[in-house]
This record gives C-alpha cells, sequence and structure tokens, in this order.
C-alpha cells in the first residue's frame, strides 16, 4: 500500500509507543517520514534505521517541545528538509502524570499544558505557511477528554489534569477544523483508549490498574 | 488489497447511493456481499453484476427494510448463500426532508420503521450469526450528532437514537469480540440528498470543506471499521462529514 507515496509526514514524539508505531505505518505507505524525538536520541536513529533498512525515507530531528521556543525551532528544521509542503503532521508528542489531585504541583500542572496544548498550538501556527490543499493535521487525543476512567476518589490516583489537556486538544481541532477547512486542510483527533506503551505502565502498578478496566488495545 | 478475504457482509439498502458504493467496495477488499433492496430490482442486480464483472461475490435479496421480519429474512438467506456472517451494515434509511410542521405521523412513522426498526431487526438477527471478529455498522448521520441545518427533525432523531443504540450494544457483544460502530455521513450526493437540491444549500455552508462528499468517501471509512485494523474500535461515532460537526 503506498497511498502515501511523495509525501512528507512529521511525527512529534515518534520514538516509542504510539507514535513510533505511527511513523513507521506512514513510511510504509510511502511517505517520508520525519521523526521528531525529545531525548530519546538512539531511538528515533535506531527507528530512521529501521525505516530506511525496509526501503522507506526517514530523517530524526530533535526539539524540546516544553519549552516556548520548542515548537518553532522544530518547525524550522522541517522546513530546512520538507521545503515547502507538508502533507501529513501527526501531533502525538505528550506526556501524562497519575497522581492524586493533593499530589499535583503547579509544575506537574505547567509541564502537561506546555507540552500536550501549547506545543501543537504553537506547532500549528509555525507550520500553517507550509501545509496547503490536501495537508492532514491528526492530532492524538484521549478517550479519557471526555470519560472519567477508574475508581474515582480524593485518595485515589487520577489522571485529570493529563485529562483536561486532551480536551482542550480536542476543542482545538474543532477550531482548526473549521478555520482551515476552506483551504482544503483537514483537522481530526484520533482517542485511543489504554494503549499498551511505556506511558501506560501506571496502569500495571496496583494503584493505576483500575484505570484500564482490565482492557488494554 | 483482500482485508475481507473469506469474509461474508451484507449491506442493506444497497442497490444505490452510499449502500451501493460501500457493496462494492466491501467486494473490492475481497468480501462476499449481499445486498438487500425495496423496489428497485434493476439497480439491485447492476450493482450484483459490478461486483461479479471485478471478479467478486455478490446476491441481492428483497427486502424492505420498514419490515422486520422481511429484514430478518435476508439475513437468513445471507448466511444460507455464504455460509456465515461477518459484517452488517445497516445502510438503508429514508429522510422526508420538510418542516416537522407539515410532516405526516405516517411520514414520521415510515422514517422511525426503516432508521431505526428495520436497524434493530437486521442486528438480532444477525448477532445470531456472528463470532469474534463480526462488526456491526450503522450508518447513522452526522445529524445525529448535532443538527446544523433546518428540515430533518424525524431523520436526525432517529439518527441520534442511533448513535446510542450503537454505544449500548458495543457494550453488550464486546465482550464476544464483536464491534459496533456508528459511521455518520454528512451531505453526501445521492438521490435521497442531491448536491443540486433545494436543501443542499444550507448543508453545503455548514461544512468545513465546503463541499458535498462522495459516496466512496464513506466506503473508504466503512472499509476500514469493516476490516482487521479497526480492532480496537467500538462503540464509536465516526463523523464523515467535511467538518460538518466541527
Amino acid at each position: 500500500m503506498t497511498t502515501l507515496q511523495n509525501k512528507t509526514a512529521l511525527v512529534t514524539g515518534a520514538s516509542r509507543g504510539i507514535g513510533r508505531a505511527t511513523a513507521l505505518a506512514l513510511a510504509e505507505a510511502g511517505a517520508h517520514v520525519l521523526v521528531h524525538y525529545g531525548r530519546s536520541t538512539q531511538e528515533a536513529r535506531s527507528l530512521v534505521s529501521e525505516i530506511q533498512t525496509k526501503g522507506g525515507r526517514a530523517d530524526a530531528i530533535s526539539a524540546d517541545l516544553g519549552t516556548p521556543e520548542g515548537a518553532a525551532l522544530l518547525a524550522k528544521q522541517v522546513r530546512s528538509i520538507v521545503g515547502n509542503r507538508l502533507d501529513v503532521l501527526v501531533l502525538n508528542a505528550g506526556i501524562s502524570k497519575s497522581a492524586r489531585i493533593a499530589d499535583h504541583t503547579v509544575e506537574n500542572f505547567d509541564s502537561l499544558f506546555a507540552i500536550n496544548v501549547r506545543g501543537p498550538f504553537f506547532l500549528v501556527q509555525q507550520l500553517l505557511p507550509i501545509l496547503c490543499e490536501g495537508s492532514s493535521i491528526v492530532a492524538i487525543s484521549s478517550a479519557v477528554a471526555r470519560t472519567v476512567v477508574g475508581k474515582p476518589g480524593v485518595d485515589n490516583p487520577s489522571i485529570l489534569a493529563y485529562a483536561s489537556t486532551k480536551g482542550a486538544l480536542e476543542t482545538l481541532v474543532k477550531n482548526w477544523a473549521a478555520i482551515l477547512g476552506p483551504s482544503g486542510i483537514r483537522v481530526n483527533a484520533v482517542a485511543p483508549g489504554v494503549i499498551d506503551t511505556d506511558m501506560s505502565n501506571f496502569t500495571k502498578t496496583d494503584a493505576g490498574r483500575e484505570v484500564a478496566l482490565g482492557m488494554q488495545g | 488489497m483482500s482485508k475481507l478475504a473469506k469474509k461474508v457482509a451484507l449491506v442493506t439498502g444497497g442497490s444505490r447511493g452510499i449502500g451501493a458504493a460501500i457493496a462494492k467496495r466491501l467486494a473490492a477488499d475481497g468480501a462476499s456481499v449481499a445486498i438487500t433492496y425495496a423496489k428497485d430490482a434493476t439497480a439491485a442486480s447492476a450493482v450484483v453484476k459490478a461486483i461479479e464483472l471485478s471478479g467478486g461475490k455478490a446476491i441481492a435479496i428483497q427486502a424492505d427494510a420498514a419490515d422486520g421480519k422481511a429484514v430478518k429474512g435476508a439475513v437468513e438467506k445471507t448466511v444460507a448463500s455464504f455460509g456465515r456472517l461477518d459484517v452488517l451494515v445497516n445502510n438503508a434509511g429514508t429522510a422526508i426532508p420538510k418542516t416537522f410542521e407539515e410532516t405526516t405521523l405516517e411520514e414520521m412513522d415510515r422514517v422511525i420503521d426503516i432508521n431505526l426498526g428495520g436497524v434493530f431487526a437486521a442486528t438480532q438477527a444477525a448477532l445470531k450469526h456472528m463470532k469474534d471478529g463480526g462488526r456491526i455498522i450503522n450508518i447513522g448521520s452526522a445529524v445525529g450528532e448535532r443538527v446544523q441545518t433546518p428540515g430533518l427533525v424525524p431523520y436526525s432523531a432517529t439518527k441520534g437514537a442511533v448513535k446510542i443504540f450503537t454505544q449500548g450494544l458495543s457494550r453488550e457483544v464486546g465482550s464476544r469480540g464483536i464491534t459496533v460502530n456508528n459511521v455518520q455521513p454528512g451531505p453526501i450526493d445521492t438521490d435521497l440528498n442531491p448536491a443540486s437540491g433545494d436543501w443542499a444549500v444550507p448543508q453545503k455552508a455548514a461544512t468545513a470543506l465546503n463541499r458535498y462528499g462522495h459516496v466512496d468517501e464513506v466506503a473508504a471509512l466503512v472499509a476500514f471499521v469493516a476490516g482487521p485494523e479497526s480492532s480496537y474500535i467500538t462503540g464509536a461515532n465516526l463523523t464523515v462529514d467535511g467538518g460538518m460537526n466541527a
């Protein structure tokens, strides 16, 4: 299946988990994939090798999307590689936190919003000049944007702050879709349930087990 | 590409429009396909021929979607002909575009009988034959989420019901590995809702892409949901509506 032949794609947070699987799938479909990573240099490079060994095209680029300038720096690198057209943008990079309400710090909260909401917002802003008719933006949201999972309780760990970032992201998706639609740019969110990756490791602990409800994708 | 090789699909209302496109696409993906039709035997047989010409297998079964018994019979006939049933696409549906106050009670009943009654009957009959990997795919509507345009009140009410039916049923059959999903098209250019018709202007304006959709654009999503890659998607309401719900 080479439906993305000659297309360019950026996947943020592609060194592992959902981002990694997405980058592989896009490369298999024929796209030239930009594998973005924050700190996992080894994993990102090994993914690029894997894609190239299978006959695909990929480059690894790094930027800390948690910093205010991160999105602009990443966009600059993207433009230097793909030139004036990005066909697919997968906003996947994200962090999570599971803790009691009382155990969330201001820093935890700010980091969650910086990476999960501010990063995507400014990345889209900075990449707008090279998103064209037919381009597609996919934001990785979460099922928990709209439902509360696990056993809610003041003394139980919760992912409420994380969930609120995904609610914010979905609202951005709707607005982007309405605003960019007339230019032929589609914007959608994919909301996974609990998927077996490093991020969901907390569901394998006693405290987090309730959240997964016994079923993982 | 044969993601549905060895699978059997039943598409209600498959003689034209979205249903015909779905039937052809599922057959192209390798499924043996049965379609039901109410009155147009010629159109139904044309769909079957088109599938056979491309190397696929198909049959057409006469069954008015408002008649629960007939619909049940169509499910049984599908299983009798092909030996199994893996995918049910509840596509048959109707709309009578006019203001609510001008709609007669008989017209309302007809919309309810086809869009809801027929769906219940087909699904219940199909579940008797479905196993792990089975797919119930309801064709709801973008106006079953939010109603952006006038003239579709009874129709949108039934499509809102289809949304919750999807969610509720998904929980009852999930442990058997059967997924239940709701594909919600926006305005698609068909006999039921022609892009050149009177009611088209406000619908087009309500989309972000500023155009009607094509039947193949709906069939593509249905094909994905019918296939093996959608294995973790259930109870989902999937709009394919040009951004009408954005």
